[in-house]
């Protein structure tokens, strides 16, 4: 277990090294049609694409239980995301605090339904299957070094939520049954 | 039943079935924009002794019940195939309409459904079972008519894992 990459698939990457503390945009709402757009790969070195990833980690950073949060939900059609998993109570691998372009899942096993809910659709929550064990391939910001990411629980679904975003989909198109969406507050 | 929505409907209503000898079979009770439903099918006495059961209940206007006599032996079984059908988009007059005519007009069966409003945000999930070789047809169909609704459509196999 020398190999360092089995603990650190980012090479010591740290959201420092995209050295821009980022700027905290609006996020974006359902039924806007950028939610439902199949963003475009990102060259991860473009500085445009630098800025997005630290935009997104301040959005996400400052938003009550935002555990990530996808360049689509902040009005920008592109694959980029950033996620952050510590401290959740599901989660069981946690990589921290980090963002990923042009992100695809290569392996997906361990198929578990779970209640979850999105910035970008408020009001509602949903029953999704999702893998509790993945990998995903994908670029860091920056620098495009390829990162080979396996992960479990909480932080698997994490990925696929903000990966599905990054494909123009949102959890109301995975959901399991008619009876599988859920008010997540009620209006008296 | 449908009414102003408080702790205990559900309980008293099953009281009240219990104590007419009647015995609650299938039933599905939900909250529509805060609004108490509960839908129910029970074995047991006429549906006039029933409501007469069920009024003492109904809070002076609060909780509406309806009692209708059904026939038996509504099971029949059907060999479709189980899909599920996620719409999401603008609110906008006609969604419902427009995307279960495409069901309908394949001879679809839907078995469950569900609409959510949400601020601007309508949600529709149906689970349809379908006459067997027609989803290819069916899904290309409910993709035209929700471009031209502009909104979302995903259309997939029921997944049914026995555990
Ligand atoms: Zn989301």
């Amino acid at each position: 277990m020398s190999d360092s990459s089995v603990s650190d698939p980012f090479h010591g990457w740290t959201p420092d090294a995209l050295g821009d503390a980022g700027e905290v945009l609006p996020v974006v709402t359902a039924p806007d049609p950028v939610l439902s757009r199949p963003g475009p790969e990102v060259d991860p070195s473009d500085p445009k694409v630098v800025r997005l990833a630290a935009d997104l980690l301040a959005t996400m950073r400052v938003s009550p239980g935002c555990v990530g949060l996808a360049a689509p939900q902040v009005g920008v059609s592109a694959q980029v995301f950033v996620v952050n998993v510590s401290g959740h109570p599901k989660a069981a691998t946690v990589h921290g605090a980090f963002a990923l372009c042009n992100a695809k899942v290569v392996e997906a096993s361990r198929w578990r339904p779970g209640r979850e809910g999105c910035m970008s659709v408020p009001d509602l929550t949903g029953d999704v299957k999702r893998a509790a064990r993945v990998v995903v391939e994908a670029a860091l910001p920056g620098t495009g070094e390829p990162v080979r990411l396996a992960t479990d629980a909480f932080e698997a679904r994490a990925l696929q939520h903000e990966i599905d975003h990054c494909a123009g989909l949102l959890f109301l198109d995975r959901v399991a049954g008619a009876h599988a969406i859920h008010q997540r507050k009620t209006y008296l | 039943m449908i009414g102003h929505d408080r702790p205990g409907i559900v309980a008293s209503v099953s009281e009240a079935l219990a104590g007419l000898g009647a015995n609650l079979t299938d039933s599905t009770m939900t909250r529509l924009r805060g609004h108490f439903t509960w839908t129910l099918v029970c074995n047991g006495p006429g549906a006039a002794e029933v409501e007469a059961a069920l009024d003492p209940l109904a809070a002076g206007g609060r909780l509406l019940a309806t009692v209708r006599e059904v026939r038996a032996g509504g099971e029949a079984a059907w060999a479709g195939e189980p899909y599920l059908m996620s719409v999401h988009g603008a609110d906008r007059l006609g969604i419902v309409a427009a995307v279960t005519r495409v069901l309908a007009e394949a001879s679809g069966n839907i078995t469950d459904l569900t609409t959510r409003l949400t601020g601007p945000l309508y949600v529709l999930v149906a689970e349809v079972d379908l006459p067997p070789g027609t989803a290819d047809a069916v899904a290309k169909r409910l993709a035209e008519v929700a471009a031209g609704l502009d909104v979302e459509v995903t259309f997939r196999p029921t997944e049914t894992d026995v555990l």
